[in-house]
């Protein structure tokens, strides 16, 4: 619990009926690092990234933002307070353009949106942060394209975008390179391995050539508990995360290149 | 297509129905018509209410099934004004009545708008089939409370047998004259909306309504655009019961009938759902259907216009099932020439850029 942490839970726990999906998880994010979290699939990491972002509902617990206890707050004051998150699952406005997509992410940011005359989509300051943000993550060219039409890859790269343009304090990535494919997998790392040192990131992520090269530090979940956290190193080593993961089909962490 | 050809295209065919409308009383008096304006004005007082629907339900994604309600708030500002203006007692002994058509407007809106804001900061709280429920409840609340009230002769209602004065030379006994006046309106409201739904606020309404959980994630309140446009549409619908008062010389509890907001629903969803153009459309159809449907077919069988409503309900389902936005959609294929072509049946040839679509607002 350092003082630069710039999200922090402590003790954050959700049950579903008799289904404990997190038990008392503390962990914190400092700035500029990224903080993976790993673990078997059902092992409670998106209900957590949830939990910090209000989504879900705490049934105990407290989340501090920058110092702040967030946890009565909701989603949107949390998003305006500098938490961005992507989603495991693709989550774009499908009808929206790729530029529209990010534009409407930096007007969430941008402070209230009580302004009912100007043509949001001619808001030269708004699309120039959007332009920007979509060449960072290689979009630039797609900007018009329609966000239900572009490819996986790209719909995960502009969720990143979409994150990025809101300049947070801390975002929180849930499996960004799910169903991408080899090439594009290694896309987003290089992408991820340039936004390093940026952004304090939490990083949800299955691929452990990922976790390994990118993470500062490690938290391994197993059935909503934490069973290991620290250095990447001392996570390969660790002989309780080992056994968690030889229970389950997930790539052992440290058999390296596996997938 | 080629964009610039079909926007001058859509300009052509809206430039000529607003012409059209401009010129409309000059025609029926010219064809010795004069019915023809004031159910012209009536249409056009619709078509404001369903325009204010159209706001939360086609850019909102709220599907309120009570937005009769709020015409009729309206029009019972000007119907309890006229009753007390008539006998000279004050309005819940604090108002004096009163006929003034600016006065009474402002009036409906206002009340019409405290209400919608009273009744949505409850509704939307939910959402889907609890929110359509949950506004018809309030809609029906509303219905049975004005049965109640004896003073204003309960289910029969107000018979508002002189209409709203205006400053000077203006009279809306002429027929004429209300008929641009509401026409004004109407206008003035369409470009209002097309400028509100593109602006910052509605682009938060429009990411809302395609994708909540997202909108919120990002930063957007929701409740709070939502909740705004659901007192502008409330107080817009105000606006058109007051007219509609003046239009019809009587308001009763049947203006909130859950009816009334099953038609203003079917204007939108027959016009164009989130379309400015759709819900003033849909006022025409439905109307000009009702109006004329019976007599028509009484001309091809006798005796059987009574039963229009067997042809309305399957036109309908024709019209939805094919015309996805509505008959804005399809003036959008006329304008467009093209995107109501049948599926491709010759493959595109390798190397050929996909044609863009056009992004939805
Ligand atoms: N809304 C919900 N209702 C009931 N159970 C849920 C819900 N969301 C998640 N769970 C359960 O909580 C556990 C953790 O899920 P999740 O956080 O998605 O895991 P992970 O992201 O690590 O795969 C799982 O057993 C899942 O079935
Ligand atoms: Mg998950």
């Amino acid at each position: 619990m350092t003082a630069d942490a710039v999200l922090r839970a402590q003790g954050l726990t959700k049950r579903y009926g008799g289904l404990v999906a997190n038990d008392r998880i503390d962990l914190d994010v400092r700035a500029g690092e990224i903080h993976a979290v790993i673990g078997p699939n059902g092992a409670g990491k998106t209900t957590l990234i949830g939990q910090l972002t209000g989504a879900v509902r705490a049934n105990a617990g407290r989340v501090h933002l920058a110092g702040r206890d967030v946890t009565a707050l909701s989603p949107a004051r949390r998003a305006r307070l500098g938490l961005a998150r992507s989603f495991q699952i693709t989550n774009v406005f499908a009808g929206f353009s790729a530029l529209e997509n990010v534009a409407v992410a930096a007007q969430a940011r941008a402070g209230h949106s009580f302004r009912f005359w100007a043509p949001a989509d001619r808001d030269a300051d708004l699309n120039a942060r959007a332009a920007d943000a979509l060449a960072q993550v290689g979009l630039g060219r797609l900007a018009d394209r329609p966000a239900g039409a572009l490819a996986h890859g790209q719909k995960r790269r502009l969720e990143i975008a979409m994150a990025l343009v809101q300049a947070p304090r801390v975002v929180l990535l849930d499996e960004p390179m799910a169903g991408t494919g080899p090439d594009e997998a290694a896309d987003l790392l290089a992408l991820l391995g340039q936004l390093k040192g940026r952004l304090a990131m939490l990083l949800v992520e299955h691929d452990m050539d990922a976790v390994f090269s990118l993470a500062d530090r490690i938290t391994v979940l197993v059935e909503g508990r934490v069973i290991s956290a620290g250095a990447p190193e001392a996570i390969r080593r660790d002989p309780a995360v080992r056994a968690a993961y030889l229970g389950t089909d997930e790539a052992a962490p440290g058999a390296a290149g596996a997938r | 297509m080629d964009e610039a050809a079909t926007r001058r295209r859509r300009r052509l065919i809206y430039g000529g129905l607003v012409g059209f409308l401009l010129v409309l009383p000059l025609l029926a008096e010219a064809a010795g018509q004069g019915f023809y304006i004031s159910f012209a004005t009536r249409v056009l007082i619709l078509a404001l209410a369903a325009s204010s629907l159209n706001l939360i339900l086609g850019y909102g994604g709220l599907v309120s099934f009570g937005h009769a309600a709020y015409v009729g708030i309206g029009g019972y500002v000007v119907g309890i004004a006229f009753v007390h203006a008539g006998d000279g007692t004050p309005i819940l002994g604090l108002l004096p009545g009163g006929t003034d058509a600016l006065v009474l407007l402002a009036a409906a809106m206002a009340v019409s708008g405290l209400v919608a804001a009273v009744i949505g900061a409850i509704c939307l709280r939910t959402r889907g089939v609890a929110f359509i429920m949950i506004t018809l409840a309030f809609a029906q609340m509303l219905f049975f409370f004005l049965v109640s009230l004896r003073r204003y002769n309960g289910e029969d209602g107000i018979a508002v047998w002189q209409r709203s004065t205006l400053p000077g030379p203006l009279d809306l006994n002429e027929p004429v004259q209300f008929y641009y006046l509401v026409l004004g309106l109407l206008l003035a409201l369409l470009y209002g909306l097309n400028r509100l739904v593109a602006s910052r606020f509605g682009r938060a309404l429009r990411a809302a309504r395609d994708n909540e959980g997202r909108a919120q994630a990002l930063g957007f309140s929701t409740f709070r655009y939502q909740l705004t446009a659901f007192v502008l549409a409330g107080a817009v619908a105000g606006l058109a019961g007051a007219l509609l008062v003046n239009a019809t010389g009587f308001v009763a509890p049947s203006y909130l009938h859950w009816t009334r907001s099953g038609d203003l629903i079917v204007m939108v969803v027959l016009g164009g759902m989130g379309t400015i153009a759709g819900p003033t459309l849909g006022a025409a159809a439905l109307m000009g259907m009702e109006e004329f449907l019976p007599e028509l077919i009484d001309a091809l069988h006798d005796g059987a216009g009574d039963y229009w409503k067997i042809v309305l309900g399957p036109l309908l389902i024709v019209i939805v099932l094919f015309a996805r936005r509505g008959l804005a959609g399809v003036i959008e294929a006329a304008a467009g020439a093209g995107a109501l072509r049948l599926p491709r049946l010759i493959p595109r040839r390798p190397g050929q850029p996909p044609r863009r679509r056009r992004t939805r607002r």
